[in-house]
Parts: C-alpha cells; sequence; structure tokens
C-alpha cells in the first residue's frame, strides 16, 4: 500500500511546538483527557492530526528508503521505533478504539482484540496465539497471496472494500485490520530491508538458491518468501491523492511490492 | 585562542597523478562527487587525509617552516591523491555499493612509509604512501630510457649513482580486507598494538589483524535473532588509544558500552554501560532520535570518552557510568524544530566530535557552516563560520551567533535563515597544535591559531 504523503495544513514551527509538548499537555490538561467522549476528541483534534501526520510521514520515509542503494539502516530503524511510539501511544490513550467506536459497527471484543495485538512482541505474536478478529485477517491475506502485484489500485481497493472502516476522514483510513497487522508489517520492513533483491512479484516465489547467501540474507529470504505472499502492495485508502502518487510511481510498483505495505490489506 | 584562516584548499580534480601538487588557496569548482566525507590528521600532524564521495583519497602535507616566508609556515598543501575505492554493484541484492570513504584511519608511522586504512561502505584497504626523490642512473645495460643498449657500444663499466629526482609520491594497496561485512561499515579504529584493528558496521564488530585479510573475528554482534526484533543499531566505535584490550561503541539510543576483550571472544556483554536517563520534560516522539550518538571519541589522556549526538556534546568519565561529566549545547534552538528536520531527514545527520590534543577544548559542526568549540576549563564556547565569503587568507574567523528571537544584534543570524544544507559533518583537530581541519560540504578549512601554535 502506497501511503499518501501528509501535507499538514499548519506551518511547520506549530507542529514542532505540539509534538514537544504533546505528552505534557496530556498530562496536565485535564479538559483534553481523550480516554472521554466524543467531546474530549474534538477538543483536541490537532494533537491527534499531528501525531496521525507524523506517523503517516514516518511510514513514507520507511517505504521511499527503497532506493538504488541499501537504505541506511540506522535511519531506518530509528523511523520504525518512531512509528511504534506513536502507535503504542495511540494504542494506550484509545484514541484508535475510540475512533473505531464512531465509525463502525463493530464489536468492542475485536476491537480490543486488535488493540491487544498491537501491544504484544512480535515474539508473542509468533508463538502463534490465535485471535479471531486477526486470524480472519491472516486467512484473507492468503488468499490474495497470488494477486499480481502490478494490479491496479482498485482491484486491491475493492478485495479490502467490505472489511474497510466506512469513514470519510481521513486520519480514520486506516482500517482496524490494518492496525491489527500493523506490528507484523513493521517487522517486515526490516526483512525487506534485509532482502533486496527481487524486482518482480514472481521472484519472490521463484527458488531460492541458497547456496550463493550467506546466513544472514538466507534467513531473511525464507522469512521474507513465506510472508511476503500479501506483498501486493497497492492498496489504498479511499483518498484522492493516492491514485494519483500512485500511478506516477507505476515504474515503483515492483518495488513497492516487496516494501513491506504498511497498512497491510488482503 | 585565536583562529586564522591558514589556507583554502578545494580537493584536488579526478586525476590519479602521483606527483605531489602544490597550489595554496586553489579552487576547484564543485562536482558533487567531491563532497568531503571524513577527514583525519596522521599522528604527528604532518599529514591530512581527507576521502570524499568519489571514492577519493587526498593527501595533504604541512610545508615546514621557512625563515623567507614566516607567514606560509605550516600551510597544508596537496601531498598526494589516489583513487581508493570504485563503485560496486552486489549482483545478489541488485544493489550499488557506494564508493564513497566513510572514515580513514592512519596506522603509527614505523619507517620511512606512511600507511593509512581508508574504507568505504563494506571493504576496508591498507595503503602504502611512500615518496621517491632519487633514482639510480648509469646503468650499463640499459640506456636512459630504459631501452636495452647495444653491447658494442659499451666499453667500459660503470656503477650507477642515485642522482636526485623530483619528488614522486607512489600510493599502493597492501591489503584489501573484504567480505567482513553484511552491513555497512561506519568506523575503524587502529589499535595500540599497531597489529590489529576493528571495524564496525551496524550490527556487528569484527577485530582484524593487519596482516591477514581472509579471515577476522567477530567480537560484537548485536544482530537479535529475528530481525524484527531490531530497535538498535551501532553507531561509532574506537579503541582505547592506551589499552589495547579496552575499546566502546556506541548505539543509536544514546549508549556507550566500554568492552573487555579479555573478557570473551565475544563482546557481547559489555563491561561498562554508559547511559544517561531521559529527561522527562523533554520528552518528545523525536527524543530516540536526538539521542542517538553518531561519534564517540576518546580522550587522548584515554580517561574521557567525548559523544554526539543530535544536540549536544558530552564528555564522559570512564569511571562513571550513569551520566556524563560535562554537556555542552551545541544548536539547543533546534529543539523546537525537530519535527521539520525530521520531515527533511536533517535529523539524521552524523556530526563527529573532536578533542584537542591537551583534552581542553572540544569542537564539533552544526548547520549553516558553523563549528562549535567549547572550552572544558574556562566554560566558554564560541561559534566559527566556514565560509569563503568570512574567510580570507591571514583573516581572524569572526565569532558567530544565533539569535532566537529576543534581541537580535547585527550579524546575527536568525534560526530560520539557517542553511541546512550546509552542514559541517567533519571536522579533525591537530595532534598537538591548534590547527583544525574543517569539511564544509566540497571545501576543506584548515584554521591556524594565530598567537602561538602550542598546546595550551
Amino acid at each position: 500500500m502506497f501511503l499518501t504523503p501528509v501535507v499538514p495544513q499548519w506551518p511547520f514551527y506549530k507542529l514542532d511546538t505540539m509534538f514537544v509538548r504533546g505528552l505534557k499537555r496530556k498530562c496536565f490538561d485535564g479538559e483534553e483527557d481523550i480516554e472521554g467522549t466524543l467531546a474530549g476528541i474534538k477538543a483536541i483534534p490537532s494533537y491527534n492530526l499531528q501525531r496521525q501526520s507524523l506517523l503517516d510521514m514516518s511510514l513514507v520515509k520507511l517505504q521511499l528508503c527503497h532506493m538504488l542503494v541499501e537504505p541506511n539502516l540506522c535511519r531506518s530503524v530509528l523511523i520504525a521505533n518512531t512509528v511504534r511510539q506513536i502507535q503504542e501511544e495511540m494504542t494506550q490513550d484509545g484514541t484508535w478504539q475510540m475512533i473505531n467506536t464512531q465509525s463502525t459497527g463493530q464489536t468492542s471484543l475485536d476491537r480490543l482484540v486488535s488493540t491487544d495485538i498491537l501491544c504484544r512482541s512480535s515474539r508473542e505474536q509468533a508463538e502463534g496465539k490465535q485471535v479471531p478478529g486477526y486470524s480472519n485477517f491472516n486467512k484473507d491475506f492468503e488468499d490474495d497471496q497470488t494477486q499480481d502485484s502490478s494490479e491496479t489500485m482498485s482491484t486491491a481497493s475493492s478485495v479490502q472494500a467490505p472489511r474497510n472502516l466506512q469513514s470519510n476522514v481521513w486520519e480514520m483510513e486506516n482500517p482496524q485490520e490494518n492496525r491489527g497487522n500493523f506490528q507484523k508489517s513493521l517487522d517486515q520492513i526490516f526483512e525487506t530491508l534485509e532482502n533486496k533483491s527481487p524486482n518482480s512479484v514472481e521472484d519472490l516465489f521463484s527458488e531460492v538458491d541458497n547456496s550463493y547467501y550467506d546466513l544472514d540474507t538466507m534467513l531473511t529470504g525464507m522469512m521474507s518468501n513465506t510472508k511476503m505472499g500479501h506483498c501486493d502492495g497497492l492498496e489504498t485508502f479511499s483518498s484522492p491523492t493516492t491514485t494519483t502518487s500512485n500511478s506516477n510511481c507505476k515504474s515503483d510498483l515492483n518495488e513497492l511490492d516487496h516494501i513491506v505495505e504498511i497498512l497491510v490489506e488482503s | 585562542m585565536i583562529l586564522i584562516v591558514s589556507a583554502k584548499l578545494g580537493t584536488a580534480s579526478r586525476d590519479k597523478g602521483t606527483a605531489a601538487q602544490g597550489g595554496k588557496g586553489s579552487f576547484i569548482s564543485a562536482i558533487p562527487s567531491d563532497i568531503i566525507s571524513t577527514v583525519e590528521f596522521n599522528h604527528t600532524g604532518e599529514l591530512l587525509a581527507t576521502g570524499d564521495k568519489g571514492g577519493r583519497v587526498v593527501i595533504f602535507q604541512r610545508e615546514p617552516e621557512s625563515k623567507n616566508e614566516p607567514y606560509s609556515q605550516g600551510e597544508y598543501n596537496v601531498y598526494s591523491t589516489f583513487q581508493s575505492h570504485e563503485p560496486e554493484f552486489d549482483y545478489l541484492k541488485s544493489l550499488e555499493i557506494e564508493e564513497k570513504i566513510n572514515k580513514i584511519k592512519w596506522l603509527p608511522q614505523q619507517n620511512a612509509a606512511h600507511s593509512l586504512l581508508s574504507t568505504n561502505d563494506k571493504t576496508i584497504k591498507l595503503w602504502k604512501i611512500t615518496e621517491r626523490d632519487k633514482r639510480p642512473e648509469g646503468y650499463n645495460l640499459k640506456d636512459e630510457e630504459g631501452k636495452l643498449k647495444d653491447l658494442s657500444t659499451v666499453t667500459s663499466l660503470q656503477v650507477p649513482v642515485l642522482k636526485p629526482m623530483d619528488l614522486m609520491v607512489e600510493v599502493t594497496p597492501r591489503r584489501i580486507f573484504a567480505n567482513g561485512h553484511t552491513y555497512h561499515v561506519n568506523s575503524i579504529s587502529v589499535n595500540s598494538d599497531c597489529e590489529t584493528y576493528m571495524s564496525a558496521d551496524d550490527l556487528r564488530i569484527n577485530l582484524w589483524h593487519l596482516a591477514i585479510t581472509d579471515r577476522s573475528f567477530n567480537i560484537v554482534d548485536i544482530k537479535p535473532a529475528n530481525m524484527e526484533d531490531l530497535t538498535e543499531v551501532i553507531t561509532a566505535s574506537e579503541f582505547h588509544p592506551h589499552h589495547c584490550n579496552l575499546f566502546v561503541y556506541s548505539s543509536s539510543k544514546g549508549s556507550l558500552r566500554l568492552c573487555d576483550m579479555r573478557a570473551s571472544a565475544l563482546c557481547d556483554k559489555h563491561s561498562k554501560l554508559y547511559e544517561e536517563p531521559e529527561d522527562p520534560s523533554n520528552r518528545s516522539f523525536f527524543s530516540e532520535i536526538i539521542s542517538s550518538v553518531s561519534d564517540v571519541k576518546f580522550s587522548h589522556s584515554g580517561r574521557y570518552m567525548l559523544t554526539r549526538d543530535y544536540l549536544t556534546v558530552k564528555v564522559w568519565d570512564l569511571n562513571m557510568e550513569t551520566k556524563p561529566v560535562e554537556t555542552y549545547q551545541v544548536h539547543d534552538y533546534l529543539r523546537s524544530k525537530l519535527c521539520s528536520l525530521y520531515e527533511n531527514d536533517c535529523i539524521f545527520d552524523k556530526f563527529e566530535c573532536a578533542w584537542n590534543g591537551s583534552d581542553s577544548v572540544i569542537m564539533t559542526g552544526a548547520y549553516n557552516n558553523f563549528f562549535r568549540m567549547f572550552d572544558r576549563n574556562t566554560k566558554r564556547d564560541v561559534t566559527l563560520e566556514a565560509s569563503r565569503e568570512s574567510s580570507k587568507p591571514r583573516a581572524i574567523l569572526k565569532p558567530r551567533r544565533v539569535c532566537v528571537g529576543g534581541k537580535r544584534r547585527k550579524d546575527d543570524i536568525s534560526v530560520d535563515s539557517l542553511d541546512f544544507t550546509k552542514k559541517i559533518l567533519h571536522t579533525a583537530w591537530h595532534p598537538t597544535e591548534n590547527i583544525i581541519a574543517i569539511a564544509a560540504t566540497n571545501n576543506l578549512y584548515i584554521f591556524q591559531d594565530k598567537v602561538n601554535s602550542e598546546m595550551h
């Protein structure tokens, strides 16, 4: 999935101070208790928007770091850690749960389940605690494994549409399932960083000749091959700008396949 | 300390000549591959090596002081230029391997030749630099051009004599240490035993013997079993200047680890962990990024370590792990701009830092071609600029100031007009004298202390 780069509508210097003081503000200003009601959200939409903007910016950076030269691992790790931080905070303050209440009719249980996934370490996830919502998601994933990556986004979105949240607010476009698989996607970024080779989807499924690889590449290559099925990567949000930016990057589609789509869909 | 411009030198153009090239104040127009990526004095300070993005190394030599031109004493001129690394292509990963020189380290001089290690992302090379200023003349069998003589013309035997010739500097690759690193090499450090050196990439540190290229020992490995768990990388490392068993490495989370190679073969367990607790009042989403250490340098005494993170330089006492003994703000006015700097990637810039010979002054670069010096004893600091406009030869550098609102003096620069494309990432200080080398994109500036060139 190719994220829309978000252009905030406020001058950056304000953005900076907001971010720096963000945590403090939440602690001290009782009115801005996000755990509260709808009114709470409306009181400080800017902090959430800014945080969301930072999140999107970070995700774009992680995707864009797939270049001709191997990306800077330190930079990628730092960006990924920032993304995790935001994700954790959004989970903790329940913002994300709040958003889902407003826009979907999904049961709270599913939502709690998804949050739980976010909070779990990847190791726990790997240990395979099957969660209803998650397993459904997984299943749909595998169905799409064979989907050609160069298919247009419209195809991808049509697949994902039934499960998409029906929401017009851009910051809520991240469907719950995407969030649920967020951690998994994030982890795949590093595998992608490790495994740079194939430029077409077909390569993903072709036999890997392990004799040429050193242990590192082989391990990550194998891991990527098993997990990368959903790398058809051009699911989109129902955002008008996404289409244009993606069509511009048609030539990069094949590369994007291997970039972990952050907001994974199936 | 008053600094004057000693010489302004552009990097030499792309040629592989080995003859010494002079030129005080020569400028070459900006070529992208000429961006200087590392600067390093040798152990005596006589030679200064620079590496650039195009894989070239240019070595400058200090002219001996001459009575005829007292003002030109100790100026640096081009001594040798050679192509150290070429771009490569990794066919397995379909990726280019940049030829950019990440680091140069000189070996202590053991004979008439000089040696240095240069590295790009993957391969370290040992270069030997020798001078030739005499050549034998008067061979019996060959003539002056080296062609075989017609033996019938040879009527008497002569002994060839060594005659002086124009100085020729020859650089030859003596060792190539390849295939040691999966990730990008960020630092190399020669051990005080002069036999081994280490090279560090994002996740591993290898120990090499200078004479053995087909084998290296892995001494640090922080790669997690599952790459999904990766949250921290190695950013810099250095051997202790006196204790050949000790080395330090820094991480992207702002911690330093001192390791003792006597403890075990794989130094994954640190002997000491230096970490400052986070200041909760300054916490933001960018806290971790700005705490990432971009450079670590032992003091000449070996007692302290200097680290550079995005906004500060810190002096650590080896004996105290809980916090640094000194912290200096390099450009705290950027703290409110972190989001913009994150967006334009400047927040990931890796600045280096340096000690002076007596460990009393520390130096680091900043934006807008500014660099900062902090006197540890007087606690005074100064901001100076490395630019053509403000640096005529023999001119005295004027201190600069960045104003952050409030009263603005003449010549102050406001934070918003700082040029973030002009960054001084690489600086070096002469080992004994007050001479500094500043790399400003593709220009090298050398400044000297006017008052006296002895250490104070």
